[in-house]
């Protein structure tokens, strides 16, 4: 039989209720101590007299806190910036924003080996040639992640290159650069790279005009003969490819067109691209006016609407023409089958930007002070009803007041847009050197709320585009939002005349205070600048944030066997693997296969003559998390990086003849000096 | 006189004795019918654990070894094992690996086989099963002292480690790992098939010796 005791302590109200009352007092009197609890028996002394001495505001300690992570603890977000023109992508943890690599793309990137020997990965660039030139440099711009149901999914990453208009694929298993396609149809580009919302597309956006394909015209033949361009990548999820078969682009006016965005949900299966010359301008020499001038004459550009669905259809029905064998669909064509339309944007606009439930278009134009806001559905009715004026080219120009749904007054040089998971908005505001909050419309916010400005925080100095956890998507995170600021000016330490950009990190997880703020205000209304990060290899102009539960589903720790091929993701048969490291010649060409393991090579000495053709395969069969080695083969400009169980084959003719030791380039084990060998080249 | 047969198999149970005493000559069944569930439950778990510690293994690694395999992180074992010079495991306990599943299936097949003996002939078939697991031990041990005194002294550390022999349960350091050996669930298993075996035995004689004693005293009463 089990015993009561007759009754349990918890009902006892009087021995309960002292407890309770020396608990508190406890709890009170521990607060009260200095130091809060922990004193000042520690190594480094009370952090309250850290912030006394060093001088810090409460508000600095509570964004210290809010970005320090403890060695050991991870980042909530990942961000993937546009390295700029150093070609690359970087990855930057939030909120701590600590580079955690910088992904080699367009770019040889010698750490990584990417582009130093590697065959397959030759191949790679070797795609994005440009008629036969190496082109080893990328200017990146707006990077993508894939999505699911307009989500990332956290699987693949784009990238385009504006400097010569080349989108490239980034597998998140490994976190590596996997295709480069170069784009036929356009010498540059810039609206890149945007994904549908099931990623069954990448968009990419062209810029400056030119003759399509690679043809020469004279400026003075800018109208007839110059055209714009936005092409439609198609993807292959399951091969993690770009289909450049499947793929096609549209012909427009020579508009320069800039950014664009999918829609989503009630928008899906429409695009959306802004564009900043519908003047024509070209530039003082031929006009008179430079570009500067006259491109901005006009009191308007075009938000280019286009009905992907019908684009698609037309492509597979044929309807195009073909430049450098690159299917398009012809300018009439889209114009007679109702897939492009012209919307009245205010000039020089910077980033056209779809809510999250997919029933607005944000535009800015940076000379306008204010955001113009594009209803879907005004946009349905206004395409319905004929709405519209034909432009020079006869693209049917719907009519502004039809399908604008609001404006609002957020600052001088607004550019891009982004949104959080409590019904506002975010924008860059380029000359105020601010981000501006301001309320979304029904269904976000109704009534007096809506379409207001309630916050403006400065930020230093000269904001290009904007990230938000999430921010682009069906589903905004709403907690952090990264200003990517072009200038640093005096934030940092000089390091000479050239300075690093300023990536700062701003904590939007508050709600507003106050109802609205002045627009020529500095108020930030809830937010709160968290922290500065000089970011100095280039500069990075879009930025995804994704959270980081979604990477870490997908992202090999090591590689899943030994022997694995990067490059076809899988498991290459003829990898070298314990036991089986030969060297075989046939003829004047040599083979090898090699492994590496912590801390050596095996073979360690490979005998060739000059003249000879090696193809040398090289596996690293530790599998230990971190265990990578490198191969550096002096004399050969050869860098490999080779990840635990990876497996890579370089292939180059031994022209030069002498003793060429290769050697680990990564501190591998204690061992690691000794894990070299020699590469010997007879004469 | 009973043939040979009949005294190894020992007297069948009178149907009446049966009917009346039935839990007394179930038990022994009950005993040796679990431990040799046990014992086939034990092959698919692991038998001895070896966890290692070191600053570069945050996550620490682990090797199970089942009576037939060694799961885990061996690959990286192995590929540390080269640096004192220790054999591939593959080379180690191959005829034990081999034959361990089948024997095991036996040492349970013998002891449902002991259901029919009625003698104290079972002790026979009980007697592998018994001992299964000290035989285990025996053998691991031998191996581990083998391993450790088989180091290549080509081995980069090999001479700053020196042979040794591994424990069999408990810790250890070995360079900058610390190890700790401990009895996996499919041992524990095995030892409790073995104790339940010790029972059976017990309970075996307690039917059987008096059942016995009665038949010889009535053949002898009446011969």
């Amino acid at each position: 039989m089990r015993r009561r005791s007759a009754t349990p302590l918890w009902r006892n109200r009087p021995i309960m209720a002292v407890l309770v009352v020396t608990a508190v007092i406890a709890l009170v009197a521990a607060a009260c101590t200095p130091g809060g609890g922990g004193g000042d028996n520690g190594a480094t002394g009370s952090y309250v007299d850290i912030i006394n001495e060093r001088g810090f505001t409460d508000e600095q300690v509570a964004a210290a806190l809010k970005t320090y992570l403890p060695s050991g603890e991870w980042d909530e977000y990942v961000m993937f910036a546009s390295g700029g023109h150093s070609g690359q992508v970087i990855a930057i943890g939030i909120p701590s924003m600590r580079i955690l690599k910088n992904i080699g793309v367009f770019t040889p990137e010698p750490w990584q080996g990417w582009g130093y020997g590697n065959v397959e990965q030759q191949a790679v660039f070797d795609a994005g040639n440009v008629r036969g030139n190496e082109i080893r440099w990328g200017d990146t711009h707006h990077p993508a992640l894939s999505e699911t149901e307009g989500d990332y999914d956290g699987k693949l990453l784009f990238i385009n290159d504006k400097a010569n208009a080349r989108v490239a694929l980034i597998d998140l298993r490994d976190w590596e650069t996997k295709q480069i396609v170069k784009n036929p149809v356009s010498i540059v580009d810039h609206g890149g790279t945007f994904v549908t919302p099931n990623t069954e597309y990448v968009i990419e956006g062209g810029q400056y005009a030119n003759p399509l394909g690679w043809d020469y015209a004279p400026l003075e033949e800018y109208e007839a003969k110059y055209r714009g361009m936005v092409t439609f990548w198609k993807v292959d999820r399951d091969k993690a490819r770009i289909d450049e078969s499947r793929s096609f682009a549209l012909e427009l006016p020579p508009y320069w067109q800039d950014l664009c965005d999918s829609g989503k949900k009630v928008s899906e299966g429409w695009i959306f691209c802004n564009s900043f010359n519908v003047e024509m301008a070209r530039g003082k020499v031929t006009d008179g006016a430079d570009f500067e001038a006259g491109a901005s004459a006009g009191e308007n550009d075009y938000l280019h609407v286009i009905d992907l669905k019908k684009a698609e259809a037309l492509y597979e029905a044929g309807k195009t023409t073909e430049v450098d064998g690159f299917p398009i669909i012809p300018l009439q064509t889209l114009i007679d089958e109702g897939v492009l339309y012209f919307i009245p944007e205010p000039k020089s606009p910077h980033g056209a930007d779809v809510t999250p439930g997919g029933e607005y278009i944000v535009v800015s134009g940076k000379l306008d002070p204010h955001v113009t806001i594009y209803s879907f559905d005004k946009i349905q009715k206004a395409i319905a009803d004929k709405n519209w004026e034909p432009d020079r080219y006869g693209v049917p120009v719907l009519d502004f007041d039809a399908v604008k749904e609001a404006q609002v007054e957020v600052g001088l040089g607004p550019l891009h847009t982004q949104f959080d998971d409590k019904g506002y908005a975010y924008t860059s505001i380029f000359l105020d050197s601010v981000v501006s909050r301001w309320s979304l419309g029904p269904p976000y916010k109704e009534g007096d709320e809506a379409w207001k400005l309630v916050g403006r925080i400065p930020i230093n100095y000269n904001v290009g585009h904007i990230a938000a956890a999430e921010g682009d998507t069906v589903s905004p995170d709403g907690n952090y939002l990264v200003s990517l600021n072009k200038w640093s000016i005096d934030r940092f330490l000089p390091p000479g005349p050239l300075l690093p950009q300023n990536l700062q990190l701003i904590d939007i997880d508050q709600p507003p205070i106050n109802p609205t703020v002045d627009v020529g205000g500095t108020d930030p209304n809830g937010m709160q600048l968290l922290y500065d990060m000089p970011l100095a290899l280039g500069e990075p102009h879009y930025a995804q944030i994704i959270k980081a539960d979604k990477l870490e589903a997908n992202t090999f720790e090591i590689y899943p066997e030994i022997g694995w091929d990067p490059a076809k993701m899988a498991v290459d048969p003829d990898a070298p693997v314990a036991g089986n490291e030969r060297v075989e010649r046939n003829g004047n060409t040599v083979e090898i296969w090699m492994t590496a393991i912590r801390s050596h090579y095996t073979p360690d000495r490979i005998d060739v003559k000059k003249g000879d053709h090696v193809i040398w395969h090289i596996t690293n069969i530790d599998l230990s998390k971190d265990a990578t080695h490198g191969f550096a083969l002096p004399g050969y400009n050869v860098t490999l990086s080779l990840e635990p169980g990876e497996t890579t084959t370089i292939e180059f003719d031994a022209t030069e003849s002498g003793t060429f030791p290769f050697y680990c380039t990564e501190f591998c084990s204690a061992l690691h000096l000794e894990m070299a060998g020699y590469f010997l080249v007879e004469p | 006189m009973a043939s040979l047969r009949d005294r190894i198999l020992g007297p069948p149970v009178p149907k009446d004795e049966l009917a009346e005493h039935a839990p007394r000559y179930r038990k022994p069944m009950l005993f040796f019918g679990v431990a040799a569930l046990l014992l086939v439950v034990s092959l698919f778990l692991p038998y001895w654990i070896l966890k290692l510690q070191a600053p570069q293994f945050p996550d620490g690694l682990t090797v199970s070894a089942y009576v037939n395999r060694l799961e885990g992180d061996v690959e990286i074992l192995e590929g540390l094992n080269h640096y004192v010079g220790m054999p591939s495991f593959e080379h180690g306990a191959v005829l034990e690996r081999s034959v361990s599943i089948i024997a095991i299936i036996v040492l349970a097949g013998l002891l449902l086989a002991a259901f029919f003996i009625h003698s104290r002939w079972v002790v026979l078939l009980a007697l592998p099963a018994l001992l299964f697991p000290l035989a285990f031990l025996a053998d691991l041990q031998f191996w581990l002292w083998r391993y450790g005194h088989s180091l290549d002294p080509r081995a980069p550390l090999a001479n700053a480690v020196g042979e040794f022999t591994p424990p069999i349960f408990g810790p250890a350091k070995i360079a900058q790992f610390h190890t700790l050996a401990l009895p996996g669930p499919g041992l524990i298993l095995a030892f409790i098939a073995s104790v339940l075996v010790g029972f059976g035995l017990y309970h075996h004689r307690k039917a059987y010796k008096p059942l016995l004693d009665r038949i010889l005293a009535e053949e002898h009463a009446n011969p």
